[in-house]
């Protein structure tokens, strides 16, 4: 007879804790290599730890659970992984806005300042309107 | 930075691959009012509207890529700004505005208007614009619902024949909306802000070349959009002090 945490298999439990220990040592591979900036890797290392804790101690699930209410423990992961999701989505929304303003507006810059390159390397040969 | 003597007046041509109509307008304006200077800025055009506006002697700024009349008349502002043009007149590129309802445009900014829009609906200017039904009944639900914001009436929201003070350039140059129907925003905008905005007839005629700028179902899209945009507009007031911070650049 194998032992059951929070209805999970022997297997099934150190298959969790293998995936959430990938997952974090993704995390670190790509702050190691700088792909990642900082501001993003503390976000994503502490949904790592999460996802690890949880991992090791299923049965947290289990109390967070009752402690709410919830009769279906995975249904408090999936909640709190949704809103979570919903949160990012969010904010990368609003960090898309920035960079696409940001874009505009060097692309507003370099257009004018190429008007002025090129008509001081080519100035204007007289026409009525300039 | 201001390399030329005595500039006044800009009139500032948002153009995307405006080749087939660019030469005649231009050509029009140098006759009919030589003493405004122009500035055609080419959207991401893909065709030789740099070239054919750089030689009938207009400025011409490029963007490197499509910006939408909002980018390209921000681009606009902004010269105006740096190069000390107390005045500016949007224009179209495609030749359905009138080179000479530019002074009476202009005439409002001197008597102490901020925008001057040139309606093709008010009374006194003649009816040679057609609309279909459909699009009329949605311009006028747009202009219901800007009466409703701003507490003004006006006819024709959407019309891209405007002109514009020193004060308003100035505001345009970092807060003009960019995002499709501009027009209608930054109509919205300006009355919010505190900027005198009247309306005066001024005809228009069909396009002489290029072809709409837009398919009907994306206008749709856009036509909704706009109508958030808008209610959301007057109920955030921290909104364009923020815009303002975040795009501090040099000027």
């Amino acid at each position: 007879m194998t032992p059951v945490v929070a209805g999970m298999s022997t297997a099934a439990h150190v298959l969790v804790i293998v995936l959430a220990a990938a997952v974090i040592a993704f995390i670190v591979h790509l702050v190691r290599s700088r792909r990642l900036r900082a501001k993003y890797s503390v976000l994503w290392f502490s949904i790592g730890l999460g996802l690890a804790v949880l991992a090791i101690f299923p049965d947290l699930l289990v109390e967070v659970s009752d402690l709410f209410g919830i009769s279906y423990p995975p249904a408090t992961f999936m909640l709190l992984a949704l809103s979570f999701l919903l949160i990012l989505v969010l904010h990368f929304s609003w960090e898309l806005s920035r960079l696409e303003d940001r874009t505009r507006t060097l692309a507003e810059e370099h257009a004018l300042l190429r008007q002025e390159v090129e008509e001081r390397l080519h100035p204007p040969s007289g026409g009525a309107s300039a | 930075m201001t390399p030329h003597t005595a500039p006044r007046t800009l009139v500032i041509i948002p153009a995307y691959n405006e080749e087939a109509s660019l030469p005649a307008v231009l050509k029009e304006l140098a006759e009919q009012t030589p003493e405004y200077d122009v500035l055609v800025v080419s959207d991401g055009s893909t065709d030789r509207t740099a070239e054919i506006s750089r030689e009938a002697g207009a400025h011409v700024a490029v963007l490197p890529f499509n910006l939408g009349i909002g980018g390209a008349l921000r681009t606009g502002f902004s010269f105006a700004v740096r190069h000390g043009y107390e005045r500016a007149a949007q224009f179209d590129a495609d030749g359905q505005h009138d080179p000479v309802a530019l002074d009476s445009l202009l005439a409002g900014i001197d008597a102490g208007a901020d925008m001057v829009i040139g309606s093709r609906f008010t009374a006194g200017g003649a009816v040679t614009y057609e609309v279909s039904g459909i699009r009329r009944r949605a311009m006028r639900l747009l202009e219901w619902l800007v009466r409703a914001l701003v507490k003004q009436q006006f006819t024709d929201t959407s019309s891209g024949f405007r002109a514009f003070s020193r004060p308003m350039i100035e505001h345009f140059a970092v807060n003009y909306p960019v995002e499709y129907m501009d027009s209608v925003e930054a109509l919205v905008q300006a009355c919010n802000a505190g900027f005198r905005v009247e309306e005066v007839p001024a005809n228009m005629r069909g396009r002489t070349g290029g072809a709409p700028s837009t398919r009907r179902f994306k206008l749709v899209y856009y036509y909704v959009r706009l109508l958030v945009v808008l209610v959301v507009s007057t109920t955030s007031r921290g909104q364009r002090a923020r815009r303002v911070a975040s795009r501090s650049h040099d000027s």
